[in-house]
Formats: structure tokens, sequence, C-alpha cells
């Protein structure tokens, strides 16, 4: 039963993708097998978790394929937090959609493709495999396609063809990538090219091919000169599509940048030199861009450009306390961008509109949800002990010791710029008085819902806040694992080792 | 179009073809063919039909939406890849019944993996090709 466990959260999510499809035109049970699917999905996960935890990096063969040949999946403690957080997101943005997406929407299949989406997540963090992990990137952008554009309004449709035409050049490029890579060492499998990468002579394609990967993963994790897309699309689908958008997507982006800069092209100056470049510029040209937007979507994207600058920071420093300052920034991201495009959706939801000039006065009418939105709000700007301040000081240390002083001002910088951000998002949306707006024909107001509809928008954010305070208070905890995890990665012979050591799986 | 060569045609061009993708799908396993393409041949046969003889004709062939055969189809596709486990065996370990049967020669559940290929395949060109002929 546990040999498999690497590969259950795609199985069960295929599983249910497949259920919810024969259950197409029945909405009231798609919402129920959703969400109890998100509570058996964090239930596996965190058994997976833990297993890791306990016995260390575990594969699985596909096929019975033995690597190099076979297709190989891989659960080392950086996958299994990902799927972890995954599943934990998964679980909150299904539950809003169930209240916050309309019927008409619901009806041309938005859970199925959701867990397809979900799935390609899940694939994309579990695969040891570089051509598989472009096979997931493909479920992925596909499913997220069919998200991005449903329900057809013309502004969803521009920015969809942004979104699309951004990705597939992203696609061709990491294919590109991987033909020059299966012509240099005629292998796929990670951490076969791990091994066979360093023995290459021919430096100079080396580092071409690398720079190949780090345009195409570059795209799809927006970094500084490739980000464009992301803030001309993420605010045009529903609030709980961006969730899941803003919280996962761009982050598959920065896991493989991970992967392939701490497994297959590793130690190179010039690469971490470039690296660095890309991350500094990230986050002051995101914050910037942030600053003199006025829809609160729109400020959001641009802070996820900003803050995904923190996480390639680590990946450029390269050392153990920097990829773990990164590892830390990317567990606090996650959860917190997911809650932050729904506090979006359920202020959308309240007054019937995301622009920051005609919002206000929340905090009169509804005190309890003010606090609860400066939860995500706040450990975002990193006000400590809240959860973004602790990954900082990771940082912060790591590039102290490395003295790039160009870093910790452009971190601090950055900072700062998110704080002037949400400090005018808090004043505007929450403190502001309230300014009357002409009411909506035939929206959904939140004080019309039922209360399980109301239920069902608030409780995600309140679950997602509680795991950042946790995040934030329990840093320790999230410090240990960030350490481990940076220890696996720079020390990658344990995940070489974990796939070639497959002999025991294996039956004649 | 109506032209009675074309519809005749197209009677007995329907069980061919859908025999023939059967055939190709059989081929497969070694040789050129399988799943996708006979998904294709078979959705071509429907296609065809629908030309000669007006799409609600088809439809009425088909009783059921054609949509239906994707999860039916990805069902298929996800119990043969799941079998092994049960031999505790890796997910989509070839399993194969080790006497040839007549006529289908060696079964294993690769082959009810293409099956499920096979019906997605139909599913997704039918329903894209029917709503466009229905939109026009």
């Amino acid at each position: 039963m546990t040999q498999q466990l690497v590969i259950y959260p795609l199985l069960l999510q295929l599983f249910l993708s497949i259920i919810l499809m024969f259950s197409w035109s029945k909405i009231s049970w798609q919402r129920v097998i959703s969400i109890g699917g998100g509570f058996i999905n964090i239930a596996i996960s965190i058994w997976l978790f833990v297993y890791i935890w306990n016995e260390g990096i575990q594969t699985v063969q596909a096929g019975n394929w033995a690597a190099p040949f076979g297709i190989t999946f891989v659960a080392d403690s950086l996958s299994v937090t990902l799927v972890l957080l995954t599943a934990i997101s998964g679980l909150a943005v299904s539950a809003f959609s169930a209240s916050s997406i309309v019927v008409a929407r619901l009806k041309f299949g938005y859970f199925p493709i959701f867990h397809f989406l979900l799935l390609g997540l899940n694939g994309a963090f579990l695969t040891g495999d570089i051509f598989n992990l472009y096979v997931w990137f493909e479920i992925i952008i596909i499913s997220s396609f069919v998200l991005i554009t449903l329900g057809g309004e013309k502004a969803q449709l521009e920015g969809a063809v942004k979104y699309f035409t951004m990705n597939i050049l992203a696609s061709m490029i990491f294919l590109t990538a991987i033909a020059v890579l299966y012509g240099l060492t005629g292998s796929l499998n990670m951490a076969d090219l791990s091994l066979k990468v360093a023995a290459i002579e021919n430096r100079g394609l080396v580092e071409i091919t690398a720079i190949l990967f780090l345009v195409a993963f570059g795209i799809k994790a927006a970094v500084f000169p490739l980000y464009f897309w992301l803030p001309a699309s993420y605010h045009t689908p529903p609030s709980a599509v961006s969730a899941i958008f803003g919280g996962l997507l761009t982050k598959v982006g920065v896991y493989a940048l991970i992967r392939i800069f701490t497994l297959i092209f590793v130690g190179d100056v010039f690469l971490q030199d470039t690296i660095l470049v890309m991350a500094v510029l990230t986050l002051i040209s995101g914050g910037l861009g942030a600053l003199i937007q006025n829809n609160l979507r729109k400020v959001f994207s641009y802070l996820i450009i900003c803050h995904i600058g923190y996480m390639i920071v680590g990946l450029g420093l390269y050392t153990e306390v920097a990829i773990a300052g990164t590892i830390f920034y990317l567990i606090h991201d996650i959860v917190v961008k997911t809650n932050l495009f729904m506090v979006g959706g359920l202020i959308y939801r309240i007054t019937g509109t995301n622009n920051i000039r005609s919002l206000g006065g929340l905090y009169k009418e509804y005190p309890l949800i003010s606090l609860l939105i400066a939860i995500p709000l706040f450990s975002l700007v990193g006000i400590p002990p809240l959860s973004g301040f602790w990954p900082k000081i990771s940082l912060i240390t790591a590039a102290f010791t490395a003295e790039n002083w160009w870093v910790i001002g452009a971190i601090l910088f950055a900072s700062l710029l998110t704080m002037i951000i949400i400090a005018k998002v808090w004043a505007n949306v929450v403190w502001k008085d309230k300014v009357e707006l002409p009411k909506r024909l035939n929206f959904r107001y939140f004080d019309k819902m039922t209360n399980i509809r109301k239920t069902q928008l608030v409780a995600p954010i309140i679950f997602l806040s509680l795991i950042s305070l946790y995040i934030g208070f329990g840093a320790e905890h999230v410090q240990q694992l960030s350490t481990r995890v940076a220890n696996e990665l720079i020390d990658n012979q344990q995940y070489i080792d974990a796939v070639f050591k497959t002999g025991q799986n294996i039956k004649p | 179009m109506k032209t009675i060569i074309l519809k005749t045609a197209s009677t007995y061009l329907l069980p061919v073809l859908l025999l023939f993708s059967i055939f190709i799908l059989l081929r497969g396993h070694y040789l050129p063919g399988g799943g996708f393409v006979g998904g294709l041949i078979a959705s071509i046969a429907y296609v065809l039909h629908a030309f000669a003889n007006g799409l609600s004709n088809t439809k009425n062939l088909l009783k059921f939406h054609p949509g239906f055969l994707m999860p039916v189809g990805l069902a298929l596709a996800f119990l043969s890849g799941m079998a092994p486990l049960l031999f505790d065996m890796p997910f989509m370990t070839g399993l194969w019944y080790p006497e040839a049967l007549p006529v289908l020669g060696v079964i294993g559940s690769a082959l009810f993996f293409d099956i499920g290929v096979y019906l997605v395949v139909i599913g997704v060109t039918l329903t894209i090709i029917f709503t466009i002929a229905d939109t026009i």
C-alpha cells in the first residue's frame, strides 16, 4: 500500500475529475464531491508528508520500468510540501468557488477542470522526468485556459489571449530546451541528467541550454522582463480562479526553476548572477507596478510578481540559508496569495466592485470580516511575528554573508513598497468612509446570500488565515522544514541515490 | 449535402470504417496504430454520416451525447492503470493474460488503456465537431 503512496495524490485527483465528469449536469453533487474530495486530498497529502518526513525520499517507477528508462515519480521533502500546500489551497478554493462562481459557469464543467488543474500541479511537483514535467505543464495550461475563458466575457477573452500566447511560447521554449538537452545527454530522467550534464565538457552549450530553461520557466514564474502577461490576465477571471492561479500557477514555474537549477545546472557563476539580477529587478518593478494600480486584483497581481523576486533571490545566492529562505517564502506565499485573491472576491461580493477608490467603510459594516482580512494582508507585508517576516531574515542573512548589498537593498525596498501598498489598500478599503455605489441589478450581494453560501465564502478565508498564523507563530517548525528541504536540494546526491536505488521495487 | 451517391455510400462506409478503426486499435500495440488513431477514424465515420444524412440523423444513430464517452474512456484508462496496484506493482505496469486468444492475440491491461483512449478521442472529436456544426 505505502509503496505506491507517492502517486496517490495524482490518482485521487484523476478519480475525482472522472467522477465529476459523470455528474456533469448535477451541480449540487459536484460541489459536495469537490469539497469532500478536497478533505480526502489533504488527508492523503499529510499521510505522504509524514511518511516522507520519517522515511526519506521515496520513488515510484511508473509501469515498473527502471530509471533512467521509465518515468520516475520522486517524492522528496520539497515535492511533498508543495503537494500538501496544493491540497490546502485546493480545498479552500473549491469551497470558495462552490459559492462565488455563478451556476452558468459551473454548468460548463468548472469543477472537473479545476481538479484536472490540481492533477497537473501535483504531477509537476512529483515527477522526476523532465519530459513528463513538460506534459504536466501542458495539463496545467490546458486546464487553466478553460478556467480563464469560462464564462466568455469580453475582458476575460482579452486576458486569455495574452495568457495563452505567452504560455504557449514558454512551452515551445521549454520543449526546445528539452530537445537540446536530450541531444546533449541522451536522457530525460532528471537524476540521470544531473550526472550526465556535470560530465559534459562543452560548458558553453550547457549554459545556453540552461538559459533556455531559465527563459521558459521565467515566463511561467513571471520574473522581471517576462512578467507582463500576468497583470494583464489575472484580474479577468472569477476570483476563485485567480486565487488558484495566483497561489499556485506561478509557483510551479518557481518550483521548476528551483528543481532545474539545484539538480541539473549547478554551480555556474554566470547563471547565478543572471538569476540575481533578474530577481532584484523583479522585486523592484513588481512593487513599483503595484503602487500605481487602483483595481484591487491588479494590485495583488503585481504583488505576485514582486514576491516572486524573493524566491528567485534565494536561488541566485545559492547557499543553504538562502535556499531555506526561498522555500519558507514559497510556503508562506502560496497560502497568502491564494487567500488574498479570495479576499478580493469576498470584497467584490460585498460591494460589487474591486476599484479601490469606490470601496470603503468595510470596518463599520463588517468589523469581524475586516479583522479577518487584516491577517493575510499583514502577513504579506511581514509584520513580525506574521509569516512574511521570517523568510526575509534568512534571505537577508544569506545576502549579508555574500556581501551582496544590492540584494539586501532590493529586499528591503520591496518590503517597504509592499507595506506602502498594503497600507493604501487597508486605508482605502477598510477605514475610509463608505462611498455610496449604485446597486447593481442581477448581482448576488453578500448580505442577500443564504447562510450556507456565506459560510462557503468566509470559511476558506478563515482556514487559510489560520494556516498563515501557524506559519507565522510556528515559524520554528516551518524553518526546520525549509532547512531540511534546502539541505536536500544543495546535497542533490540524496535525490539521485533515491532514484537509482529502486532495485527493491522492481519485481521480475 | 443531398447527393444520393454520398448518402448510399455513407450507409455502407459507416460500419466498414468502424470495423477498420477497431482493427487499427488492436493493431496498435507493436505496429503503427492504436487508440488515438483508431478513435479518429471512428469519429470520421460518424462525421461522414453526418455530412451525408444531416446532423440530427447521426445524433439519433448515436442515441447518447458523444461527450458521455469522455468520462467512460477516462474511467476505463484509469482502471487499467490501477489494476496492477492490486498485485502490488507500480501504477500502469503491464499485466498480461498468459495465453493468446483467437483473433485478438495476447491481451493485457495496455489494451484496456488504449480502448479508453479510443473512447475519449471519439467523445472529444464528436463533441467538438457537433458543437461547431450546430452553431453554423
